[in-house]
């Protein structure tokens, strides 16, 4: 069965990383649903954080040969239920129709959202939230004429104890045991 | 007298602050990381590193092939024979991309290899220069790690990189382009051997308790397997390999990679494994109910129909590449490991046994093999030359002893079955790919790598003429590998499955051939062509007694089809034996 995961991958800010994940992800044919890529809290490491629908053992193919690429840190692979995460979105809508009455307020105050712009012409939304949220504010707006829509790809944040920093330093030990030193887990 | 630029030269040398090209520095770190042979081609872009390649052809000898898919091969299987990474010299453009089939072809058999090509200057780069082409885009599926390199200075550290990357773990090629202005452009050269990459862990640390684990298992097997891979002669395991087969008693079948990784004439050999191998380790795969798998990845060619592959087998596997396990079949213990390491610690483990019976059971097959097909094929009573009777001959007259080197085809599939391997790392093949054009450039690759053995390759007809140039190779360097050409006039395996799937019709696979002899004669390599199968082992023994390069070329049955065979989509219980059209 095909089902949402989030793949968090660290890696070294090298060139070319990224072409060399979605050449992975290509060749199996896995589209990815939506892509987030930035500096990560450690200096040096960049997070790219990917959303794909496939089966649990193809995840598990396609991460292990992610975490295979020479640049690359670790990947971790969640379900939505071990991740908070969000998206943002901004809408862009026609200030005359939204105007009347105390529309706009409501369906702020409703859907917690935040005015970012208002204009004569027009006035800017922001959304944070899942894509779920996101779609219904959309569906709401549309009444009133959406000139523009954006939104980003998924951020998220782990649930789990140990942290990135922690994985950084038990790569680093494991990389400097010569090989062979018999280890018990 | 010195001059005063004289003067500050020698200064600068003893002080170690001298400056180098780009060019001189790329030739001082392959010298210091062990290079003492190039293959290559030369171009413009280049100029600058051959250039200075001639002041240093005491230390680094260059071969000049006649392509550059042919310096990929031949620095692909000096690979194969040494254990020491290849090394490819190329020019931009098209001298790129003619190594990527030799690229694709390391890549996917798990071979180190440094491919240094050249690119324009770095101005030009992402402007469609001429001869520019994005190599790094192009090789990026097919290598295991590549990077351009623009300034000079980045050079001691990116080569010394990159022998890390493509020596460790599964090994595989990697590729750096550098920019024409790094070669020419000077830096303070300081080389320091690359041991450590945070991102990139080759020494994967055993993991006791699955060893542990395996162990138990084995000890209470039945009918237990080994199927040996390229990992055993990649983690150089092939003396781990039999200590632990000898201690456990259990038989030992091989791929086609792992040919070789144990001797074929022991006793607990088992065969060879996959779509035209033995008859025995096939069928038997199937009736363990263990699998020690080693250094090998369960290619379609080896398991057939997955749906009815080992069913009654319980896995364990013993890999490096842990993107591996688990890819292909489900298994049972995973082991995470380099082979040697987990050899050794596993033997230490298991208690001493032996099979006899279950072996019985891999003799009664062989015989049965012995009988429906490999009688006919290695003695028959006429017809034109069998691929196995030459092959045959060869083995018994060079005792095992020789590097057998291949093509792609019928001629690769014989030369498997019917050499009996003694040493390891003698197979030289492209496995993972099947690249036809593979075996001439292989042959001279490995007799460079190890002037000292028999290197015999065996091509086809239609193999042969796809790098066929390369003669110029063995013409200039009067390399002294012994060339049997395996010739049925056809496209000979593609014919077969024309045969067996395609009702005979033999679309495009019948070849008109040139004079080989006279292709040789040429080139001024001697050649005889022979017909008879009474002039076989006389000619045998005339090309092996021949001191310099040799071309026999053997008339062979222009229909003969290489049995047995697992048919596409079958499973590796249902080998076919018989074919009769
Ligand atoms: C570069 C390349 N092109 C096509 C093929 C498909 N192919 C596989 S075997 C074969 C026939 C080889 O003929 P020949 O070299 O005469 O060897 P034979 O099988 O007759 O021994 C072909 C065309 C291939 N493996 N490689
Ligand atoms: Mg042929």
């Amino acid at each position: 069965m095909k089902q949402e995961f989030t793949i968090s991958i660290f890696s070294e800010n090298h060139i070319g990383i990224l072409n060399q994940i979605t050449i992975i992800l290509t060749r199996r044919q896995v589209n990815i649903e939506s892509l987030t890529a930035s500096e990560s809290a450690v200096k040096g490491v960049h997070l790219l954080t990917l959303v794909v629908e496939v089966t649990p053992d193809m995840v598990r193919k396609i991460s292990r040969q992610i975490e295979k690429l020479v640049e690359v840190l670790k990947v971790f692979v969640h379900t939505s239920d071990q991740i908070i995460y969000q998206e943002i979105a901004l809408f862009k809508v026609s200030a005359k129709s939204i105007m009347t009455g105390d529309i706009l307020e409501r369906m702020v105050k409703h859907y917690n959202a935040r005015i970012l712009v208002v204009s004569p012409e027009y006035i800017v939304i922001e959304k944070t939230g899942h894509k779920s949220e996101i779609n219904e504010l959309l569906e709401k707006l549309e009444t009133y004429g959406v000139l523009q829509f954006a939104r980003s790809g998924r951020v998220a944040i782990t649930k789990q104890v140990k942290e990135l920093t922690h994985y950084l330093k038990e790569l680093d030990e494991a990389s400097r045991k010569t090989p062979g030193e018999p280890v018990l887990n | 007298m010195m001059t005063d630029k004289e003067v500050q030269e020698t200064m600068e040398r003893i002080n170690g602050t001298e400056e180098i090209t780009g060019a001189e520095a790329l030739l001082r770190c392959l010298i210091e990381e062990g290079v003492d042979t190039i293959f290559g081609y030369p171009g413009g872009a280049i100029m600058p590193v051959y250039d200075k390649l001639m002041d240093y052809d005491h230390k680094l000898k260059h071969i000049l092939t006649r392509h550059e898919q042919g310096s990929a091969h031949a620095a692909q299987a000096y690979a194969m024979v040494t254990g020491k990474p290849g090394v490819c010299f190329s020019t931009s453009g098209p001298g790129a991309t003619n190594l990527v089939t030799g690229i694709a072809n390391a890549f996917l058999d798990s071979v180190p290899m440094i491919l240094v090509t050249a690119q324009v200057v770095s101005g030009l780069i992402g402007t469609d220069a001429f001869q520019e082409t994005d190599i790094l885009g192009v090789s990026m599926p097919i290598t295991k790690w590549n990077c351009q390199i623009k300034n000079a200075q980045d050079i001691p550290g990116v080569l010394a990189k990159a022998f890390y990357i493509a020596t460790t773990g599964r090994p595989g090629p990697v590729l750096i382009d550098i920019a024409k202005d790094a070669q020419i452009n000077k830096l303070q050269f300081r080389y320091e051997k690359c041991t450590y990459l945070r991102s990139y862990n080759p020494n994967v640390p055993v993991n006791m308790k699955a060893i542990e684990s395996a162990a138990i298992m084995i000890n209470h097997a039945q009918k237990p397997l080994i199927l040996a891979g390229h990992g055993v002669l990649l983690a150089r395991a092939e003396n781990e390999l039999l200590r632990f087969a000898e201690k456990t008693g259990i038989p030992v079948a091989v791929t086609l990679l792992g040919l070789s990784a144990f001797p074929s004439g022991h006793r607990q050999y088992a065969g060879f494994l996959g779509m035209h191998g033995n008859y025995a380790p096939n069928l038997l795969t199937n009736e363990a109910d263990l699998i020690i798998a080693i250094g090998m990845r369960f290619a379609d060619r080896v398991t057939g129909n997955l749906n009815d592959y080992a069913k009654k087998a319980r896995v364990i596997h013993i890999e490096i590449d842990q993107a591996e396990i688990n890819k292909n079949i489900q298994v049972d213990i995973e082991i995470h490991s380099d082979a040697k390491i987990a050899l050794q610690n596993l033997t230490a483990m298991v208690r001493e046994n032996s099979y006899e019976s279950w072996i019985r059971e891999f003799r009664i097959l062989d015989n049965i093999e012995y009988d429906r097909v490999i009688k006919e094929e290695t003695k028959p009573a006429s017809g034109r030359m069998r691929m196995g009777e030459v092959v045959k001959l060869v083995s018994d007259m060079t005792n095992g002893d020789a590097i057998i080197v291949t093509d792609v085809g019928q001629n690769q599939m014989s030369a498997a079955r019917y050499y009996r391997f003694s040493n390891p790392n003698s197979f030289v093949t492209s496995g993972g790919m099947g690249t036809m054009g593979f075996g001439l450039p292989a042959a001279i690759g490995a007799k460079i790598g190890a002037p000292d053995k028999e290197v015999i390759a065996f091509l086809g007809d239609g193999g042969f003429q796809m790098t066929i140039q390369e003669l110029g190779t063995i013409l200039q360097y009067k390399v002294p590998v012994k060339l049997v050409v395996l010739n049925n006039e056809f496209l000979g395996m593609v014919r077969q499955w024309q045969d067996m799937f395609f009702e005979k019709r033999y679309a495009a696979t019948e070849l008109v051939n040139p004079d080989f002899i006279g292709i040789a004669a040429a080139y001024g390599i001697p050649a005889k062509k022979i017909t008879e199968r009474e002039d076989l082992e006389e000619s045998l023994k005339e090309m092996l007694e021949a001191e310099g390069p040799f071309i026999l070329e053997t008339f062979i049955e222009k229909e003969g089809n290489v049995l047995p065979m697992i048919e596409p989509g079958a499973s590796v219980s249902q080998v076919t034996l018989n074919y009769k059209g």
